[in-house]
């Protein structure tokens, strides 16, 4: 009985409702997006590996390392396996074709990311072919791209032409797995500087290696980088996790200014909700009169207005929730280049309920308050 | 008042005032005043007497500035607001001028609302809507929506919400008031027979002598004064 009423007052002005109802999905929707583009710049922390160390030039990230060290790094009491990586910034065709691509030790680096998952006999071509490249199978279908196709990269940092033939294509262990990414052979690189920029062959943009005790992280760094303390190129070692996350710490002010517009946004709908709610309940307070002139006292009053509140934002969180969905999925498709992984998580799904159920609360107290503290004789007063 | 029936109602040196900005407007004035069971009182008066705030009061709808109400033996002028809402649950029917149904229910469920506070069970409470639906003669309109009934029948339903309870007390105010000739006689017969022949005690409050004759008791109020029995007689052309 109760919830009859409730419901059919909830719908009793149809289209405020719709138009609350709409603005609490599109809000509780923004708000998913929002956590999930923020969500989607900590995806290469959250990907990042425990028992993976990034060892990069003490200075800045611009500054390479000297293949030498590798050698040195190697012999560490502690380190498994070694690689290196250099940031090549190639284009493909034009610039707005973004996609992240590097230069890599082709013997080594696939066997550090096991979350690369690649057929073996492609592994096998690649580390084969010094112009062979791996690539990830978001780009290779955004691109079209198939095994045995050639395709050229121009230059940015390393100016010039560089032909490639896609010799392997990985998947992602799981969604969290970037997949729009291109590796090469840093052989291939390092013999065209050696003839056009002498200067700048043998050199790493930095190196990775993998520790075989995670909670070996400390003595390992602390041993690396005083191996090459007070030389020219003093390195910074840090966990693959660290590493990422300074990336991130660099638009710390953008991810703060995102999250405070989705809060924003939560508090524009909170205003919107309580304004209809409190118009609903003004509407029709004579009939909340005779309720308490019934006998209903506060606590099914307030569950009345609350309930109705809640039946309406939670329709429009259901709606909003929906639609996040479909929504990323169009997102992705446009900002695939930049983030490569655009999934809700639990927790954005977990926030949007409770959005909801705050948006509910917040807009039925003051329609309760009211209900609750008019006198009788004062709401019946308002008819005729 | 019949001197063989027990005292259902008894108000004792009642005054109730209103303020506007600084100025006091005094309503009722050391009203005493008892109602036996089963009887129908009218109260009746010119707009402002203070008829109205005395239903208030004996409602429990309002609050005095002195003196006492005890109905059924208890003093509700003493009780909180929520022992209030539960007394008034249970001893109390009320009966508005502009019936005051909840336009988003049934007459059914408008009737079987109050039942909600009880703890009869969802049968229970079907077979007493059905009871008094039939009492009042609108078993067949059960299923129509407030808007879909005429004023009279509309009255009707809210006389079965106000009886649904089995309340100590009926009260009702001008409850012919936005009614028809016709229909205000069928709201008045129901009344009368609530009173008559189920012992209700009704308390109602009218302009109309023509309701108040259907009426036991008649008390004038008149600037917040109770008037003498047959102070205003009704007149019988009426």
């Amino acid at each position: 009985m109760m919830g009859k009423l409730l419901f059919r007052n909830a719908f009793r002005h149809t289209l405020r409702t719709l138009l609350t109802l709409f603005g609490v999905a599109v809000a509780v929707l923004a708000f998913g997006l929002l956590r999930t583009v923020v969500d989607a710049w900590y995806a290469g922390v959250s990907a990042a590996a425990a028992n993976r160390l990034i060892i990069r030039n003490a200075i800045s990230l611009t500054f390479f390392l000297p293949i030498a060290y590798g050698e040195k790094i190697r012999a560490v009491d502690g380190v498994q396996a070694l690689s290196h990586m250099t940031w090549f910034g190639g284009v493909y065709i034009d610039r707005k074709n973004f996609f992240a691509n590097f230069a890599v030790d082709a013997k080594t680096y696939l066997g550090l990311y096991p979350e690369f998952i690649v057929p073996e006999e492609q592994s096998d071509a690649f580390v084969r072919d010094r112009k062979g490249c791996v690539v990830g199978r978001g780009l290779a279908r955004r691109f079209g791209w198939q095994v045995g196709d050639a395709i050229t990269l121009q230059g940015t940092i390393f100016p010039g032409e560089w032909p490639l033939t896609v010799r392997a294509i990985y998947a992602g262990r799981d969604r969290s797995i970037d997949e729009n990414q291109l590796f090469f052979h840093w052989d291939y690189l390092n013999e065209r500087l050696k003839a056009v920029s002498p200067r700048r062959a043998n050199y790493a943009g930095i190196y990775v290696i993998r520790i075989a005790e995670a909670g070996a992280v400390a003595a390992v760094s602390a041993a690396v980088d005083a191996l090459f303390a007070n030389s020219l190129a003093e390195t910074l070692t840090e966990t693959e996790r660290a590493f990422q996350l300074g990336f991130v710490t660099m638009s710390e002010a953008i991810l703060m200014a995102i999250r405070m517009v989705s809060f924003i946004i939560i508090g524009i709908i909170m205003a919107v909700a309580a304004n209809t709610m409190i118009m609903s309940v003004r509407e029709r307070m004579h009939e909340f009169a005779v309720l308490k002139t019934l006998g209903f006292g506060a606590f099914r009053l307030g569950g009345l207005i609350a309930g109705e509140s809640f039946v309406i934002c939670a329709a429009g969180g259901a709606l909003g929730i929906a639609g996040t969905f479909p929504a990323l999925r169009i997102m992705s498709h446009y900002v695939s280049n930049v983030f490569p992984v655009l999934d809700i998580t639990t927790a954005t799904l977990v926030y949007d309920v409770l959005v909801v159920l705050a948006v509910a609360l917040v807009a039925a107290l003051f329609p309760i308050r009211r209900v609750v503290t008019v006198p009788i004789v004062a709401a019946l007063g308002r008819v005729g | 008042m019949s001197t063989d029936r027990p005292v259902v109602v008894e108000i004792r040196r009642l005054s109730k005032s209103y303020r506007r900005g600084v100025q006091v407007i005094p309503v009722l004035e050391g009203i005493s005043l008892t109602i036996a069971a089963g009887e129908f009182l009218a109260l009746m008066g010119p707009s402002g007497s203070g008829k109205s705030t005395l239903l208030n009061l004996i409602a429990g709808l309002d609050r005095a500035d002195s003196g006492t109400v005890t109905v059924g033996g208890i003093e509700i002028s003493a009780l909180s607001e929520t022992a209030l809402a539960a007394w008034r649950a249970v001893h109390v029917g009320f009966v508005f001028q502009f019936y005051n149904l909840i336009p988003v229910l049934t007459a059914f469920e408008n009737v079987e609302l109050p039942l909600v506070l009880t703890d009869l069970s969802r049968r229970r409470r079907r077979e007493q809507v059905a009871m008094v639906l039939n009492l009042v003669n609108l078993q067949d309109r059960s299923d129509h929506y407030p808007g879909q009934l005429s004023g009279g029948q509309q009255q009707r339903v809210a006389i079965a919400r106000a009886i649904v309870t089995d309340p100590t007390l009926i009260v009702a105010d001008e409850p012919t008031g936005d009614l028809d000739r016709v229909s205000a006689e069928e709201v008045l017969v129901l009344l009368e027979r609530l009173s008559r022949e189920m012992g209700k005690t009704v308390i109602m409050v009218t302009h109309d002598p023509r309701a108040a004759r259907r009426a036991e008791t008649v008390k004038h109020l008149d600037k917040g004064i109770l008037a003498h029995d047959g102070e205003a007689p009704v007149p019988e052309c009426l």
